[in-house]
């Protein structure tokens, strides 16, 4: 099979998923106690004739298959209405916080690859020995930390403490220094779970490809450990940590929920938690389905990249 | 040896025979020594399950973290059970159950002490906004936590398990439906379906217990299904299905308890983060009621406390987060080692 | 000097049951060009034999005794780095299932080229070239293209070629050939063979090769070592080996020889398991299985003798070609000797040893 033929089916294995993830999106208005458009409305009193009006206008008058047809168009083209609460339209304020968060996921997501990465290969490297002892104990440590605790324990001792930081963003653009340099907090926050996710899922799947014997192989070639360890093994096992990707974009996007809390950063997470306090429904609909139709194409990408990295997947399929 | 007399034996080889060595054996099979011997062998590839379970005890006894995981887990468990009385009342009787308190006050109570006071002796974490003891707090609260982690998970696998049983074993259009909605499912991270569903039916204990096992159940399913789909073309399954065994006692008796160990390992660990995802919410303002002791509720503002530099608020109930997830970490890491010492399992999975 | 000593060597490998010694004292040697066949049932410790000439012993493993001698030096005082020029190099080793020896997800080309690049001072287009050249030595077709293919676009029998190809590519002294053709159907088998016949004939490269098949090692050794729980007991050249088997195991093996038009439909094996080698048999530790023991066989070690003359001799000491054996019969402790004929059809002459 060509990579291209991989590819096409693989997409194709993806519509069903979005359908299923747009409808269950779709259905949480319908899903909440009472009427949905008292959930359009934001829970307002409101006149009755501005209620029916309100009800045409979001096709909420009509059988829900149909309804939801029209929600899956007008997502189709970002077209989310307006929100109840600020008036504003969603579509447009998904614009403007999309960007905070993927500047934040990105950075936290690199953070931790340089992280996981070498702790991971010292891990396995060094099996049994201290070094692995203390990224072992390190790395569970790192899962074990509730993020927003670490957030705000970082934030009371580097910013409320040293003064290093400010406590909220800067009123400055996204790639502004000022800007960056008050993300590095969040970044560490966010990217410390992922790391630690990271370096034991490469020390595991290290651990089993040393065992391979294609490493015996490569040792009897007379190859440098260096060589044998960098290329041969770090190449199939950073497979397993691609495979992992989906599950990590999983957790940045949690974990950016909570992080964006503690740091007042105007992202996505923010956005929703915001809306649900407000009980903005649409704008709560919106992010979500935002959310999970990004995991679902980051999933297809990872699988693509997999294929790409591991000739013999194609295959196999 | 020259090259010739080596080719010679090649082609005399095929009429080179060997005669009086089976006779040799066949007679020698009578032979006690022999046969004890033979017998010793066949036995102990018979009862492999038992002892390999027992080994896995003796290696997770001998891991000193982990054990050091399950004393932290079976301590926070008992300061939390014993941190007040438990009782029932009714209108009439009360029926104490559990008549301890180690916790020194109610932790309800308001102005037991001036409100966000340090550390003190009288009150070793000090006191919250408005007065209460934090110490007797972050003992209780473990009730709320571990609770909410324990039945969430157990609830997860009573979902998961059957359906990732059922999809694994029939295969077919049960599998595609069923692993559809788990893909379904795995496209919402965690905690923004957990959002989600707090945002449709509300808080309260229940209502997040039943959030997080929503979410939680499509990871079991899965996995069971992939150790299913292992364990199902082994011997002993196509045996009992020649022999006409209804197919949910195969399921029951013979699939599920070979597949299940990965599962039980991976639901260890989930208590962790289920734990940790409840803190979450109840940080986010979207748990249990404010007010409510629980690890994650007594963090929810604790950002404006901070920023007030009353850092005791949140350095405690995180702590004790902290401490039990770690613990369960250790724990979970133990019984991976215990049961797998050599990465064998995730290898043949693999394959 | 002979090409490669080994003496006295003792490896063991700590497990959680307890201390496995998977090499207990053997000791042979090989002459440069020369073919010798370590032939015994998996787990006998010929793999592990093998491993350790190149230094690969790992890790709950370890070399406890011995020398390992190449070209009189002992390999296992060399540093990491002297043990680095000599793998590859001068000590190749082909091993047993060419699907996982080479790396996945590196074309055959680069794992070729590699090994090259490692050992000598070439261009990285000078590697290719000897790697063009190589591939197409050892019969893969259209090297030049299937240079940059994966290791799973090719067959078996072509992966094993393309692993012969690396282990080759320095021309090394000695190369080891770990069953490697155990993965491979029948006439696969057979054109592998053939070609690493051809190959270390045109290369005059010294075999060591392992097997558990006395068949397939008769038609291409010198000499034949047979091992059994870590320990040689019976050392011959292949023809003596075979006319004349001296040792009851290796009786045994040849009795399970699968044979064109044999009169047996039935494939007889040695009954009873590998020992155990935590707690090895006592005595001869092949006396659990053998259809001759007798009482002394339980409790005294045989050790190794001439058949002939029933001296004691070590491998090394004795002439390289005398036929040792280590069984009780040969020291004349057994009260019923042993009973089996070598028939040779078309001779009708039987050798062996009868009461
Ligand atoms: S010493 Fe005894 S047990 Fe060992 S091979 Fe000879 S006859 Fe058999």
């Amino acid at each position: 099979m060509t990579l291209a033929t991989y590819v096409r089916k693989r997409v194709l294995v993806s519509i069903p998923v979005l359908l299923g993830v747009t409808a269950l999106t779709f259905s949480l208005l319908h899903l909440t106690p009472g009427d949905p458009v008292d959930a359009v409305l934001g829970f307002q009193e409101v006149d009755p004739d501005v209620r029916e009006s309100l009800k045409a206008e979001y096709n909420l008058d009509r059988p829900v298959w149909e309804q939801y047809l029209f929600w899956l168009r007008d997502a189709l083209v970002l077209e989310f209405g307006r929100s109840p609460i600020t008036g504003r339209d969603v579509g447009a304020t998904i614009a403007d916080r999309l960007p905070y968060t993927l500047v934040l996921g990105g950075a936290a997501w690199l953070c931790s690859l340089l992280i996981g990465i070498p702790a991971g290969v010292v891990a396995a490297v060094k099996r049994g020995e201290p070094a692995d002892e203390v990224s072992r104990i390190a790395a569970l440590a790192g899962i074990a930390t509730p993020n927003f605790w670490l957030g705000l324990v970082l934030l009371f001792v580097f910013s409320v403490r040293l003064g290093w930081f400010r406590v909220i963003p800067p009123d400055a653009p996204l790639l502004s220094p000022a800007t960056l340099r008050f993300l590095i907090l969040p970044t560490i926050t966010l990217g410390t779970a992922s790391a630690a996710l990271v370096a034991r899922l490469l020390r595991s799947s290290m651990l089993r490809e040393l065992n391979a014997s294609y490493v015996r192989t490569a040792r009897a070639k007379g190859l440098p450990e260096r060589t044998v360890i960098c290329k041969h093994v770090l190449r199939n096992s950073l497979i397993a940590v691609v495979t992992v990707a989906g599950l990590q974009l999983t957790l940045l996007v949690d974990g950016a929920v909570v992080v964006e809390q503690v740091f007042s950063w105007p992202g996505m997470g923010r956005l929703l938690v915001g809306a649900i306090g407000q009980r903005d429904l649409p704008t709560v609909q919106a992010t979500v389905l935002v959310v999970a139709v990004s995991v679902v194409l980051a999933n297809l990408l990872v699988d693509i990249a997999y294929a790409v990295l591991d000739p013999r997947i194609r295959d196999e399929r | 040896m020259t090259r010739e007399t080596r080719d010679r034996s090649t082609t005399d080889r095929g009429r080179i025979r060997i005669e009086g060595f089976d006779e040799a054996v066949a007679a020698d099979r009578d032979d006690d020594a022999v046969d004890r011997w033979a017998d010793g062998r066949t036995n102990d590839a018979e009862t492999p399950s038992r002892g390999r379970f027992e080994d896995a005890w003796r290696r997770f006894r001998s891991n000193r973290t982990a054990v050091l995981g399950l004393a932290i887990i079976a301590a926070l468990s008992v300061v939390a059970i014993f941190a007040r009385p438990i009782a029932f009342s009714t209108a009439e009787y009360t029926i104490t159950i559990q008549p301890f308190s180690l916790a020194p006050y109610d932790p309800a109570e308001m102005y037991v002490g001036p409100p966000n006071a340090g550390p003190s002796a009288a009150h070793p974490f000090g006191t919250d906004w408005a007065g209460r003891d934090l110490f007797s707090r972050v003992l209780v609260g473990g009730r709320f936590s571990l609770s909410i982690g324990v039945v969430a998970v157990a609830l997860a696998l009573v979902v998961g398990i059957p359906l990732g049983a059922i999809a694994g074993y029939f295969g077919g259009w049960i599998d595609e439906l069923v692993m559809r909605v788990v893909d379904i499912l795995y496209a919402f991270p965690f905690l923004v379906l957990a959002i989600a569903v707090v945002a449709v039916v509300g808080r309260g204990y229940w209502n997040i217990v039943a959030a997080l096992a929503l979410t939680g159940w499509i990871g079991y399913a899965r996995l069971l299904r992939g150790e299913i789909l292992s364990v199902k073309e082994r011997e002993y399954v196509t045996a009992a299905r020649v022999l006409g065994t209804p197919d949910r006692t195969i399921i029951a008796r013979h699939v599920v308890p070979n597949a299940v160990a990965p599962v039980v390992v991976q639901a260890t660990l989930n208590v962790g983060t289920v734990v940790l995802t409840a803190a979450a919410l109840g940080f986010l303002g979207l748990g249990l009621e404010p007010s409510t002791a629980e690890w994650g509720s007594m963090l929810a503002n604790s950002r404006d406390s901070i920023a007030a530099g009353h850092w005791h608020r949140t350095a405690f109930p995180g702590l004790a987060i902290f401490l039990f997830v770690m613990a369960i970490n250790l724990v979970g890491d133990g019984i991976n080692d215990a049961l797998d010492p050599q990465g064998e399992t995730a290898e043949r999975r693999r394959r | 000097m002979a090409l490669l000593e080994v003496e006295d060597l003792v490896v063991q490998f700590y497990t959680e049951d307890g201390v496995v010694r998977a090499v207990d004292g053997i000791s042979y040697e090989i002459e440069r060009g020369e073919h010798l066949a370590l032939v015994g049932e998996s787990g006998a410790g010929k793999t592990v034999t093998s491993l350790a000439l190149l230094g690969l012993i790992e890790d709950p493993g370890e070399i406890v005794g011995g020398e390992i001698r190449f070209r009189g030096r002992n390999i296992l005082e060399c540093s990491d780095s002297e043990l680095r020029s000599l793998r590859g190099n001068e000590i190749a080793m082909v091993f047993q299932d060419p699907e996982t020896a080479l790396n996945p997800v590196y074309s055959v080309g680069e794992q070729i080229a590699e090994a090259i690049r490692a050992h000598r001072d070439v261009t990285d287009e000078q590697a290719r070239r000897r790697t063009v050249e190589l591939l197409e030595r050892v019969g893969v077709s259209d090297a030049e293209h299937r240079y940059a293919d994966y290791p799973h676009e090719f067959s078996g029998g072509q992966q094993q070629r393309i692993v012969i190809a690396m282990a080759l590519s320095c021309e090394p002294d000695l190369l080891i050939c770990d069953e490697p053709t155990t993965a491979l159907d029948v006439t696969v088998e057979a054109q592998i063979l053939e070609l690493l016949e051809e190959l270390v004939e045109e290369f005059e490269t010294a075999i060591q090769f392992v097997s558990h098949d006395l068949g397939v090692v008769a038609e291409r050794c010198d000499r034949v070592l047979v091992v059994y729980a870590g320990q040689v007991v019976e050392r011959a050249s292949v023809d003596d080996l075979y006319y004349d088997p001296k040792h009851p195991y290796t009786v045994g093996l040849m009795a399970s020889i699968p044979r064109l038009g044999a009169d047996r439909d039935r494939l007889p094996t040695i009954p009873g398991a590998a020992p155990d080698l935590i707690d090895p048999p006592t005595g001869c530790r092949f006396h659990p299985r053998c259809p001759y023991a007798e009482s002394c066989c339980a409790t005294r070690e045989p050790s190794l003798v001439d058949a002939e003359t029933g001296t004691t001799a070590t491998p090394l000491e004795a002439a390289p070609t005398a036929h040792l054996a280590a069984c009780h019969e040969y020291t004349g402790a057994l009260e019923d000797g042993l009973d089996y004929d070598v028939v040779v059809s078309g001779e009708d002459e039987g050798r062996g040893e009868s009461e």
